[in-house]
């Protein structure tokens, strides 16, 4: 999956390519987040003209609305958003921590009241894996049981090693391994011992993420915690850095060895009025900005710019 | 700028050419204006506008946004336009959003009261020309006042409509003459007079008399006036007024009052009508193609269809939700029936959207309230509307305007589906 293109001499960062299903992508990559099949406001053919091969669909959005089976009907997502490149699904995991309130954990999987109402549902690596296959996307995630980054204690750990054994049942449960790369996710919180006991980097899968981040813990943890994992990951396969970010986190997290990004941050930034620039961003919303008449970047050549 | 007509019968078919500071631009007639709104075409940018086909030559952009960022432009000083990113276009500035409400009885002798986002702003004849310097518009509504449309206004606020306006017109052309920014700028002069026969004919005659480039009719607006009346009051009007100069009509939009206008007269009409249509969820299906081809027969056939279904639907409480205001024009997509249709929103449509899309697509983006929803249906409404424009004067030219009138008509009397509770 990964061709190693050229290696840094300083840092642990490399330059490749990524052969997927649906056509190569140069990496380092930062991949958009499309959650309902859609980047926001952005038409498929906006977001291939600017150059993006890969972007992302979230499993839980899509399987609840509007249903996997119908998007399987559709031609899967691919069909359903007309995207004729990459795409790359989560396994619905990460709703666990940002919808807490509505998620119940156990060996089975979890269990979910839908926020738009609803039977609940339970997500289990079978039931997320045979959403998956039904979406069809390049690359798919395991289930992973995730801890948010700032929770200590056993449950820390219980959730590594549920990790391994729900990746194990992705893997079994997996329909289309030919047309669809399971990624595993490596976990273990801010721990680096835990880290080294996940057992998940001896899988013989396609591609490795690193999980479990960018939620809010502290920065000098999280990147001492991306160098260990990175580390610890086979050097010929792709490391999926999950959540990250902002552009600094990019820049480090690439030299600690990482090759796939993604992040609703420059999505979400653009709807509050904010424009991300080489040395920072600009509020646009603020009356500095109402009589200056400069684009964005005077250098960028995007279509906002040249007019 | 001039008027050409190619004097087909039953409307004016002709173009507008010598359009714009570059003198290139350009309008067939009957035609429509894009509907822009705090300046851009609703939903869209450069690049989803240049998908569009069939995008008019000329934009119209409303006065009070540009009022609330009066002091921006002055400090421009290169105008709207080129403000917006349209250094190119062709710009209308009209007095008034056509999709803003305007509230009735603020109008005085000397001033005349604009609807903005930050409330309502009262505008002098002097206030308005400054605005107007800083917009540079290639053609501009002149201040008047069109407050007659409450259904309230008898023959007295109905001469005063007529009296202020005319009033307020040689105050402009008067103004107009001393500013250098404005040379380049046709006015158009506002036809008013509620709804008093004798009103109307004063105001059309008088308004003749002076050196505007073309005439808006204003006060059509709403639904408070009868349609026979209207009707008659606009035929009348127009036959008062030069054949050299356009005329726009401000506030109609359906399909069917179109024509009728078309019939009566009228040259340029608005596009507010697909943005109304989007904004609701809807889609415009209905046909205009009156050439008698067996695909064609196919479409009608489709449209017609999607139009009959919305009736059946009456008694399922998704289509409770609708728009009260959806006309028999349009389908509306946030149904539940269309979440596993995989058809084009309108079969045989060669709009961005319906090439690689499905309305299955389009009713999730508008149930999980994705942006994208309004932008592509935003291309589809615009495309559709502006190949309405195009088949009408085909129609002109091949003489088929009773055959398209009929096909129109046909599909506005299926009765919207509306709310029944």
């Amino acid at each position: 999956v990964l061709r190693v293109v050229a290696e840094c001499g300083r840092s642990r960062a490399r330059a490749g390519e990524l052969r997927l299903p649906h056509g190569d992508v140069p990496c380092p990559v930062f991949m958009p987040v499309g959650t309902r099949g859609t980047a926001k406001g952005l038409t498929a053919a906006q977001l291939a003209a600017l150059g993006c091969r890969i972007c992302l669909g979230n499993t839980f959005h899509l399987g609840t609305r509007p249903g996997s089976e119908l998007v399987r009907r559709s031609g899967g997502l691919h069909g359903f958003m007309d995207w004729p490149h990459n795409l790359l699904t989560d396994s619905g995991g990460f709703q666990m921590v940002s919808l807490l309130e509505l998620s119940e954990v156990s060996e089975e999987g979890v269990r979910f009241r839908p926020p738009h109402g609803g039977e609940e549902i339970l997500l289990s690596p079978e039931k997320s894996m045979e959403i998956q296959n039904a979406l069809g996307a390049d690359i798919v995630m395991q289930l992973d049981d995730v801890v948010s980054s700032t929770t200590t204690g056993p449950r820390v750990e219980e959730a590594m090693h549920r990790s391994v054994r729900w990746l194990d049942r992705c893997l079994a449960a997996h329909a289309r391994p030919q047309q669809q790369l399971l990624f595993a996710i490596v976990q273990g919180g801010l721990d680096p011992d835990l880290r080294l006991r996940c057992t998940m980097t001896q899988r013989d899968v396609p591609g490795f993420a690193i999980g479990g981040l960018s939620g809010g813990e502290d920065k000098a943890q999280f990147w001492r915690t991306v160098k260990f994992s990175a580390e610890r990951l086979p050097r010929d396969k792709p490391r999926y850095l999950m959540g990250v970010g902002y552009a600094t986190d990019l820049v480090v997290c690439v030299a600690l060895g990482c090759d796939m990004f993604d992040c609703v941050f420059p999505t979400r930034t653009a709807r509050f009025g904010s424009a991300l620039v080489p040395w920072g961003s600009l509020q646009l919303k603020n009356a500095q900005f109402a009589k200056d008449f400069r684009p964005i970047d005077a250098d960028c050549g995007c279509s906002t710019c040249q007019r | 700028m001039r008027l050409q007509l190619l004097g087909a019968g039953g409307g004016r078919l002709g173009s507008l050419a010598g359009l714009g500071r570059s003198g290139a631009g350009a309008l067939a007639l009957p035609g429509c204006l894009l509907y822009t709104r705090t300046g851009a075409a609703p939903h869209l940018t450069h690049d989803t506008l240049r998908e569009v086909r069939g995008v008019p030559g000329v934009a119209q952009l409303a006065l009070p946004a540009l009022t609330e960022i009066h002091d921006v432009l002055e400090e421009y000083k290169q105008g709207a336009a080129k403000f917006m990113g349209m250094p190119d276009a062709v710009l209308y500035c009209s007095l008034h959003d056509p999709v803003t409400p305007c509230p009735s009885g603020y109008n005085t002798n000397k001033t005349v009261s604009l609807w903005g986002s930050s409330g309502r702003m009262e505008m002098t004849v002097s206030k308005f020309m400054d605005v107007q310097r800083a917009v540079q518009p290639d053609w501009f509504q002149c201040i008047s006042d069109g407050d007659t449309i409450s259904g309230e206004a008898g023959k007295k606020r109905a001469k005063k409509s007529v009296d202020r306006s005319l009033s307020f017109l040689d105050m402009c052309l008067q103004l107009q003459e001393k500013s250098p920014e404005l040379q380049g700028s046709v006015m158009f002069g506002a036809i008013e007079g509620g709804d008093i026969l004798e009103e109307r004919l004063r105001s059309a005659r008088e308004t003749a008399k002076r050196p505007v480039g073309g005439f808006l009719l204003d006060g059509f607006q709403g639904s408070a006036m009868a349609k026979e009346t209207k009707l008659k009051l606009i035929a009348s009007v127009t036959a008062e007024l030069p054949e050299d100069k356009p005329r726009i009509i401000h506030g109609v939009g359906k399909p069917d009052e179109v024509l009728e206008c078309i019939e009566r007269g009228v040259d340029i009409f608005e596009s507010f009508f697909p943005f109304q249509v989007t904004e609701r969820g809807c889609a415009l299906v209905f046909s205009y193609d009156c050439h008698p081809d067996p695909e064609a027969t196919v479409l009608t056939q489709n449209g017609a269809q999607d139009l009959e279904k919305n009736d059946a639907q009456e008694d399922q409480d998704e289509v409770a939700k609708a728009d009260p205001e959806m006309t028999p024009f349009e389908i509306f997509l946030k149904d539940k029936k269309y979440h596993d249709d995989f058809g084009p929103l309108l079969e045989g449509c060669s709009c961005y959207c319906c090439q690689r899309h499905t309305r299955a697509y389009v009713h999730h983006l508008l149930v999980t309230n994705e942006l994208l929803a309004g932008v592509l249906l935003m291309m589809h409404n615009f495309q559709h509307y502006f190949g309405f424009f195009s088949a009408i004067r085909e129609a002109l030219r091949d003489r088929k305007l009773e055959q398209l009138k009929k096909l129109v008509l046909g599909q506005a009397l299926q009765g919207p589906a509306r709310a029944t509770l």
